[in-house]
């Protein structure tokens, strides 16, 4: 582990909540090891402000292990920054050097209104799982495991799908503003099982709707999405969308 | 304080569905008129909600973050255990509770645990119908591996974020039942009091995170699923927002804490590196199976590990345990990292690490086997560390994981304030004083998906609740005092910044004490000490820490304020029950009670009991009480790694 350090200088998105209006403020900071996270970067950068009597900087942020989905920003122009498949959490300061001038802004959305600096509100994700993101089953009554057989081919590409971690770093990515790679990658991992079966009509045009209803824009193939999501979610969980919806409209 | 631990009379194969049968029910009619508040949506609470919902009853559910779906729960990766025996291989309910039960070092309660092992086989059944992705054999079915030393390969897994999966499925019967109606579903709001009206729990008072906003809500029953303590150390592998407040609140208001000592520390996590660091990451046990554990014999040797030629190499644990090896378990590979550091043979630039070494498996098996195994984790360290386990050995060096004290509960998991209910990692019940791998994300859906339920209505049905509403006397005096503490917070902070101390430097400073003196091992004198110092550090905290803002907005600062000061509180009983048990047993090793070998010695005449400590008031010693434990189907057997 190295121990080198780097100095940068910051420029962060600054808005007291939902109402103000934001702008960057720049920030010198000094001796920055390259061991560090970017947040805990953000954090030596906060333990400044705070001793200097100044409001820090909010970000979102719990596991620092990139699993829960609640870090993000954009970094230089991209979502969770500069390494692929990385959340912003698991992003290492090493990735940087001394002089680099960061941008750091929020995940810009319609639907994802600001509520304070880096700080998104992006419930309209869960929304769209509560359309219908769900094997409609009740507590108990289940039959033995082993009597639903699926290829291990199957689940392993059910559990490439599932392994998305609701960050909202597509949306945010995405010139208009679309919701498809985290909707698709839902509706995909139920559709591939067994078990999605008797609902996958309805949960096909119940979500699409529902990512309408929020004001999320429509895929046209920019792939960006795919570029910066930090768990490698494929937009190939798009097409599989697009066709669930087409035949569940057509042929109900 | 009244210790009834209510266990059901029989057989105890057959106490469960006695119990079952024997508890009041609640009318589906009737359930629509009771209120639930369930708090955490991890895999405790959000199974509990769900599954709350699904029969009938009016849920309200709290969570600190933005999304139910990202609780702690979400970062666990090994697996979930049952008693499927799908692999033939002599697994059976008897086992697994067995297993789990002398995991426990004898200090669970053995109904408890022979019903989470009763249960644990629904678990699969009913995670597998909502859609989780479990890893399959070529054939189709459940694919299953040995965790933590286990005899049979019980443990259930989806790659390596089987908490992910776990927790998705439940937080999607959660979603779905907050499509109902059925759940209201409150997310960034925090709770920082328990409300009793006529001694029980009737609510809480929460904040929004987002508008700094206090509230009251009332209920007929308050279920806490508000997970673990580790974080009182400041480093540890839980989420950031982990924390005490729920319980201690709870605590503060007559709920009895059961074993706040009992900490489990992993051995194989990523070592500190910096002053600046937050989080400690926790690199899967199975790397064990493989990796070879080694230092330099000789203190202070800074070479780089291809430079130590093999005679100059201590594999410790091969020739300390020759049995066992690598894979002693938790508590030892720990106790034993420590030693090795402490003698001044750690590595790396703290000298805070040991090595794990794969190139003797590398060189048997090839780079391709081990990648195959191992592969993901490899990447992830060297996310992290920017050094290649291929290339160098890891280093490892032990952290804080999980907590097996909580709340004490009794075999319907309520605490001893009646109505509140506690579930998962907050209460004690079934991991005793060394959990074992893959047990934790059993008990949790254990009790959110098929005990609290039942539990519950044996609650409403036998006791009449008078009606109560949100702006009525004990909710409104709850709130102003919670207004009080959040201005007693801030009131440090008046006057600037200037000679104060931020948050996070006490935290850090409460960390390192309990770390250094109420960690891996302890002893009496170190533990009288930190209970000498405690106070200065709280004293420091009240009188100098430094908090931006107010609390009428976005606050971050205050958040973690509000926590610390729990914590702060908290650690006094953590420190005391460490010192009240002169015992080594499980995780918990006091140096005074070891064997002529240096292994842990338990002394089952003297601590074969809980201990659960009251809260007397403000500044007032707390008292203990003692839970004792009766083994009538397992005789507690001693401990060899040898
Ligand atoms: C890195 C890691 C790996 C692990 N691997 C495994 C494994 O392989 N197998 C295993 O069995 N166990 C494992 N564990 C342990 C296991 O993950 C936890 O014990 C378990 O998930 C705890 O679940 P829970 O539902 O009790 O609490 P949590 O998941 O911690 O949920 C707590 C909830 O309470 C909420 N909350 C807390 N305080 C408040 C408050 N004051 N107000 C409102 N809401 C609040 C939070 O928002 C959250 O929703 C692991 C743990 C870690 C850290
Ligand atoms: S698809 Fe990828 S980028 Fe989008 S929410 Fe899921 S993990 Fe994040
Ligand atoms: S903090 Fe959880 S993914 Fe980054």
């Amino acid at each position: 582990m190295s121990i080198d350090t780097i100095d940068l200088s910051l420029e962060i998105w600054r808005q007291k909540d939902s109402k103000a209006t934001g702008n960057f403020e720049t920030y010198a900071l000094q001796n920055i090891s390259t061991g560090m996270s970017f947040l805990e970067m953000l954090d030596v950068l906060n333990e400044n402000l705070t001793r200097a009597g100044k409001d820090p900087v909010a970000f979102d942020h719990d596991c620092r292990e990139g699993i829960c989905g609640m870090c993000g920003a954009v970094i230089n122009g991209v979502a969770h920054g500069p390494e692929p498949e990385t959340t912003l959490c698991q992003l290492h300061m090493r990735h940087f050097k001394t002089g680099d001038t960061l941008v750091i802004e929020p995940f810009r959305s319609r639907a994802f209104p600001i509520r304070k600096d880096l700080i998104t509100d992006r419930s309209a994700l869960d929304r769209i799982i509560q359309a219908g993101g769900y094997v409609s089953v009740n507590t108990g009554g289940t039959p033995d495991g082993n009597t639903i057989p699926i290829p291990s081919a199957t689940a392993e590409l059910a559990m490439d799908a599932a392994s998305c971690i609701g960050c909202g770093a597509c949306v945010a990515s995405c010139p208009n503003g679309a919701a498809m790679l985290f909707t698709g990658a839902k509706i995909s991992q139920l559709c591939l099982l067994p078990q999605g079966q008797p609902e996958r009509t309805e949960r096909a045009l119940a979500m699409v709707k529902a990512m309408d209803t929020e004001g999320f824009g429509n895929c046209t193939n920019e792939r960006e999405c795919e570029a910066v999501c930090p768990k490698g979610i494929s937009i190939r969980n798009i097409a599989r969308m697009n066709k669930e919806f087409v035949k569940a409209t057509f042929f109900g | 304080m009244e210790l009834n631990a209510n266990i059901p009379s029989g057989p105890l194969a057959e106490k469960w569905d006695n119990h079952r049968f024997s508890s009041k029910l609640v009318n589906p009619a009737n359930r629509r008129k009771y209120r639930i508040i369930v708090v955490g949506t991890g895999l405790a609470g959000a199974s509990a909600s769900a599954t709350l919902a699904e029969q009938g009853y009016e849920v309200s559910t709290f969570c600190i973050q933005d999304s139910p779906r990202r609780a702690h729960s979400i970062a666990a990766q090994g697996g979930i255990n049952a008693a499927k025996n799908y692999q033939n291989d002599g697994d059976s309910i008897q086992r697994l509770f067995y297993d789990t039960i002398k995991g426990g070092d004898f200090r669970s309660r053995e109904a408890n645990v022979y019903r989470l092992a009763q249960v644990s086989n629904n678990i699969i059944d009913q995670c597998v119908a909502q859609g989780v992705p479990f890893a399959r054999e070529y054939g189709g079915t459940l694919a299953n591996r040995s965790f933590g030393g286990a005899q049979v390969s019980r443990t259930f897994y989806a790659r390596g974020q089987t908490g992910q999966q776990l927790l998705l499925g439940a937080y999607s019967a959660l979603s779905r039942q907050i499509k109902n109606g059925k759940v209201t579903m409150h997310t960034r709001q925090e709770m920082m009091d328990l409300v009793l009206v006529d001694g029980k729990a009737r609510g809480i008072v929460t904040r929004d995170i987002i508008s700094g906003k206090l509230s009251s809500h009332s209920a007929d029953a308050v279920i806490l699923a508000t997970g673990g303590y580790g974080n009182a150390y400041f480093l540890s592998t839980n989420a950031m927002a982990s924390n005490v407040t729920a319980a201690w609140r709870a605590h503060k208001k007559g709920a009895g804490f059961a074993n706040p000592c009992f900490v489990q520390i992993h051995p194989t996590c990523i070592p500190v590196h910096g002053h600046f660091q937050s989080k400690l990451t926790l690199m899967s046990e199975s790397l064990r199976n493989d990796g070879r554990v080694w230092v330099p014999k000789k203190p202070g040797d800074s070479r780089r590990p291809g430079s130590i030629p093999e005679e100059e190499r201590d594999y410790y644990l091969e020739s300390k345990y020759p049995s066992f090896g690598n894979l002693v378990p938790r508590d030892v590979a720990s106790r034993n990292a420590k030693e090795q550091c402490d003698e001044g043979k750690g590595v790396g630039t703290t000298n805070l690490a040991v090595y794990l070494d794969f190139a003797e498996a590398i060189q048997r098996d090839g780079k391709a086997t081990i990648l195959k195994k191992y592969g993901n984790l490899f990447q992830m360290y060297e996310k992290i560390t920017a050094s290649n386990p291929l290339h160098e050995p890891m280093m490892i060096y032990p952290a804080v994981h999980y907590t097996m004290g909580g709340l004490w509960v009794d075999y319907n998991l309520m605490t001893t304030i009646p109505g509140l209910f506690a579930i998962g990692e907050c209460n004690f019940s079934d991991h005793g004083a060394n959990r074992l791998g893959a047990s934790a994300l059993m008990q949790g859906l254990a009790d959110g998906y098929f005990i609290v339920g039942t539990c519950i209505a044996n609650y409403l049905g036998s006791n009449p609740l008078a009606t109560v509403e949100a702006s009525e006397q004990p909710f409104t005096e709850a709130l102003k005092q919670v207004q009080a503490n959040i201005a007693r917070l801030l009131k440090s902070s008046e006057g600037g910044p200037e000679g104060k101390l931020t948050v996070d430097e006490i935290h850090k400073e409460l960390g390192l004490l309990l770390w250094d003196h109420c960690g891996m091992a302890r002893n009496k004198e170190g533990l009288e000490k930190a209970l000498k110092e405690l106070p200065l550090i709280q004293k420091k905290f009240w009188d100098t820490v430094y908090i931006p803002g107010t609390g009428e907005e976005l606050n971050q600062s205050l958040e973690r304020a509000g926590r610390l000061a729990d914590f702060l509180e908290f650690a006094e009983i953590m420190i005391r029950d460490a010192l009240a048990r002169e015992e080594s047993c499980g995780c918990h090793l006091r140096e005074e009670s070891q064997t002529e070998e240096n292994e842990a010695k338990r002394d089952d005449a003297g601590y074969s009991h809980v201990s659960v400590w009251e809260h007397m008031g403000d500044g007032e010693e707390p008292t203990l009480h003692k839970e004792d434990l009766i083994f009538e189907n397992v005789t507690p057997s001693q401990r060899s790694y040898k």
